[in-house]
């Protein structure tokens, strides 16, 4: 099952490595890592997308994380109402011809196009994974010739609902 | 205004390596275990300005000097300090380093580094060794700024000695070592990330009460966290009024006294058939500070099929890590003890439980050949055990000895068995067995090896000469990797590749090279004659004991089998 977890940790030197290395030596399988820094100082966070077996090696992965001087805090927030974002830049071939058809087919999407050349366009595009997975989808028989993307970034909604609701706002699951 | 000048005084020759020093003495830090080279020659010319203020032990290799410190570590309670320069003295400490992660000794290792400046371009001597023991540490600093040094000292002493204990590494570049510093320093640290929950939860306490009350088979297994807590007499006090069976794991020994008619000895691989059976049978199982090992738990799927599991543990990550936990408490074993121990004992059920365990114990003792003349290291242990009266310290290298020391010595008392668990680490026995006795002067500390482990480290002996340090070597001399052989004879058809090694020094002639009084015994006779006194006798030894070979450490848990599936049982 796939779980977003986030980290605020002290934005010390090697506290990357340390968050990594610990989920490849408990192999743990990462999807996606975003690392920032945040509303305070010398606190960065960071959001994770695993992949886990079960809930047991779920709680294993927060509570080693948890277990780094490092880390100030760690949420599993998947079932939470969140916000979460990633953002992708897909450079696809293109001649002036098919230009204006991608622009037609990114539009829905909210994309734009950032950079444009002889033989390709670069497409930037934000939102939640599986909306960035279609628009990707979309632009592949064009051929991509590149293709960027931050990973996850999430936080909680500034309202929760009642517990009931929770699933329903689910992202990833 | 006078006190302010001398102060200023003082601070204006200090360099980073003084405040190292500084940091040490307000730590309480009595005896150091290191080896000098360039990137800590600072340090080193400060510890010589400091004369008098510690005693350095200088083994004949870094390996020597960590796990000397562990074994101090072991039995005195507190930190063991070790020194080493960068690079290769540094990776020569790495081998301790997970040594010590893997069974919770708290260590706070000073690695020397290349000047700031020159890291990151492949200068002389210099490893990435934050980045070698992320992994194998519970922390690791690299000093970046000399004002950080003592707060960091601090750090690292905090963060090893408590919660779950554990090596803590800092890095020290040689430029930080040696930049003299005129200001006023900070030593004071927050750690928000780090706050070890000491305190039961008292709900899961009265979860555990409640399940006692009913519980028609409950059994207690001790870990080397009951040690740790300083947790002995709780435990005693626990097990006595509820009248629980207790088995403990390797590392638990002494947590319970072995002798006492409620313990059922270690549980595991080699541990007894009635803790083994205990722990397969067992309705209501009592985990305190230990962590499930797969060497005493063997086959996951068949341990304590039909128990109730309370697990008290301080680090969180350890409960559930490996079995279901219906009784989670997150704690130090002290205060999870005391609090139960103020909870009323009514209505046991458990009477019929406690004489079908009782009866195992006389059904299926531990058993050995006794041939007529020749020595089996089973007897050997006991005849040890006898002549040191069950006091001495003894510490442990990895192997058949090993398994054979903790059946047959029945520790009575916490932080007197020093042995390598987790990591399994041929060569720890002797240096920690240096450390041990330097913790405790007035105890005979004997260091039980196998002729394989002790090659690996016996340069140490050095130590000995140099410290007339009283630790007897006692070499269970099987001419053998004795514990490769008998997994090749068991589970290869005894196809013996490279474990049986009979080509040997002279061990009485090694030993008096060092000017150590070295003993060959190869009879039982020469044993009850020599033994008792050398044990006696406040000169180091070495004991080159003779043992037969085919002898097998049982009883056994095959790899893949579950606790109840034992072999060797029976003679
Ligand atoms: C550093 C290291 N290398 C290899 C091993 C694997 N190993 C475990 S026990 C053992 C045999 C030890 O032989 P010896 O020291 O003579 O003890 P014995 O088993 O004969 O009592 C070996 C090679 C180990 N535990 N540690
Ligand atoms: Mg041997």
């Amino acid at each position: 099952m796939k779980r977003i977890v986030t980290a605020t940790v002290h934005n010390r030197s090697g506290v990357l490595n340390r968050v990594t290395g610990l989920l490849a030596k408990r192999q743990f399988n990462i999807e996606s890592i975003s690392v920032g820094r945040t509303e305070t100082d010398g606190v960065s966070k960071m959001t994770f997308v695993v992949d886990v077996e079960d809930d047991r090696k779920l709680e294993q992965l927060t509570k080693q994380l948890n277990k780094q001087i490092d880390v100030l805090k760690v949420s599993d927030i998947t079932d939470k109402a969140i916000v979460a974002r990633e953002l992708a830049m897909v450079k696809v071939i293109s001649n002036p011809q098919i230009r204006s058809e991608i622009q037609g087919i990114i539009e829905p999407f909210r994309a734009s196009i950032i950079d444009v050349s002889k033989e390709s366009v670069t497409v930037q595009v934000t939102g939640k994974s599986d909306k960035v997975d279609a628009l990707i989808d979309l632009l592949r028989p064009y051929g991509i010739k590149e293709l960027a993307r931050t990973g996850l970034t999430a936080f909680t909604r500034g309202h929760q609902p009642q517990v009931a609701e929770f699933k329903s706002y689910s992202l990833l699951k | 205004m006078k006190a302010q000048a001398s102060a200023e005084q003082q601070t204006a020759t200090k360099t980073g390596a003084d405040l190292l020093v500084e940091a040490l003495i307000g730590q309480g830090v009595e005896t150091l275990f290191g080896y000098p080279g360039g990137a800590v020659l600072p340090i080193y010319d400060a510890l010589y300005r400091a004369e008098g203020s510690f005693d350095h032990i200088l083994p004949r290799h870094e390996q020597g000097a960590i796990h000397a410190a562990e074994g101090y570590a072991r039995v005195s309670g507190k930190a063991g300090v070790v020194i080493g320069t960068s690079g290769p003295g540094a990776t020569n400490l790495v081998t301790g380093i997970a040594d010590a992660m893997m069974d919770s000794i708290p260590l706070v290792v000073f690695t020397g580094q290349v000047a700031k400046g020159v890291i990151g371009t492949d200068a002389f001597q210099e490893s990435d060794i934050m980045g070698i023991t992320t992994p194998i540490t519970k922390h690791n600093y690299q000093v970046q700024d000399i004002e950080d040094l003592p707060r960091i000292v601090n750090e690292a002493f905090h963060i090893a000695t408590t919660g779950r204990p554990g090596p803590v590494v800092v890095d020290i570049p040689k430029d930080i070592s040696s930049t003299v510093y005129e200001k006023q320093v900070n030593h004071e640290f927050h750690l928000p990330g780090y706050q070890p929950n000491l305190k039961p939860n008292p709900l899961q306490i009265s979860k555990l009460h409640d399940a006692l009350i009913v519980a028609k088979k409950p059994v207690v297994l001790a870990g080397a966290g009951v040690i740790h807590a300083e947790a002995s007499e709780q435990l005693k006090t626990f097990v006595q009024n509820y009248q629980l069976p207790v088995t403990t794991t390797l590392l638990g020994l002494g947590s319970y006294p072995g002798s006492c008619d409620l313990s059922l000895g270690m549980a595991g691989m080699h541990g007894t058939y009635s803790a083994n059976m205990a722990l397969y049978e067992c309705d209501l199982l009592i985990n305190i500070g230990s962590r499930f090992d797969d060497r005493l738990t063997g086959n996951l799927k068949h341990f304590a099929p039909n128990a109730t599991v309370a697990h008290v543990d301080i680090d969180p990550a350890e409960i559930g890590k490996n079995i279901p936990t219906q009784i989670p408490i997150v704690s130090d074993a002290k205060a999870a003890l005391e609090a139960l121990n103020t909870k009323p004992v009514k209505g046991l059920q458990h009477k019929g439980w406690m004489e079908a365990i009782s009866q195992n114990k006389v059904d299926y003792p531990l058993w050995h050949d006794l041939p007529e003349e020749a020595i089996v290291p089973q007897w050997l242990m006991q005849k040890v055990y006898q002549y040191t009266d069950g006091e001495a310290v003894v510490t442990t290298d990895v192997g058949q000895h090993q398994m054979w020391a903790a059946q047959y010595y029945h520790f009575d008392r916490p932080n007197r068995w020093v042995t390598s668990g987790g990591l399994g680490t041929m060569g720890y026995g002797f240096p920690a067995a240096i450390g041990a006795q330097l913790a405790d002067m007035d105890s005979t500390c004997v260091a039980v090896v196998g002729d394989g482990g002790f090659q690996m480290t016996l340069q140490e002996l050095s130590v000995l000469q140099e410290r007339k340090l009283p630790v007897k070597v006692l070499i269970v001399n099987n001419q053998a990797l004795g514990m490769v052989r008998q997994w090749q004879e068991k589970f290869y058809s005894e196809r013996y590749s490279e474990s049986i090694i009979d080509v040997q020094p002279d061990f009485v002639k090694l030993a008096e090279s060092y000017q150590v009084p070295g003993y060959k015994i190869e009879t039982q006779e020469e044993l009850l004659q020599v033994l008792p006194k050398v044990l006696a006798d406040d000169q180091p030894a070495v004991i080159d004991c003779r043992v037969l070979q085919k002898e097998n450490v049982y009883p056994m848990i095959a790899p893949g089998k579950g606790l109840h599936e034992m072999i060797g049982v029976k003679r």
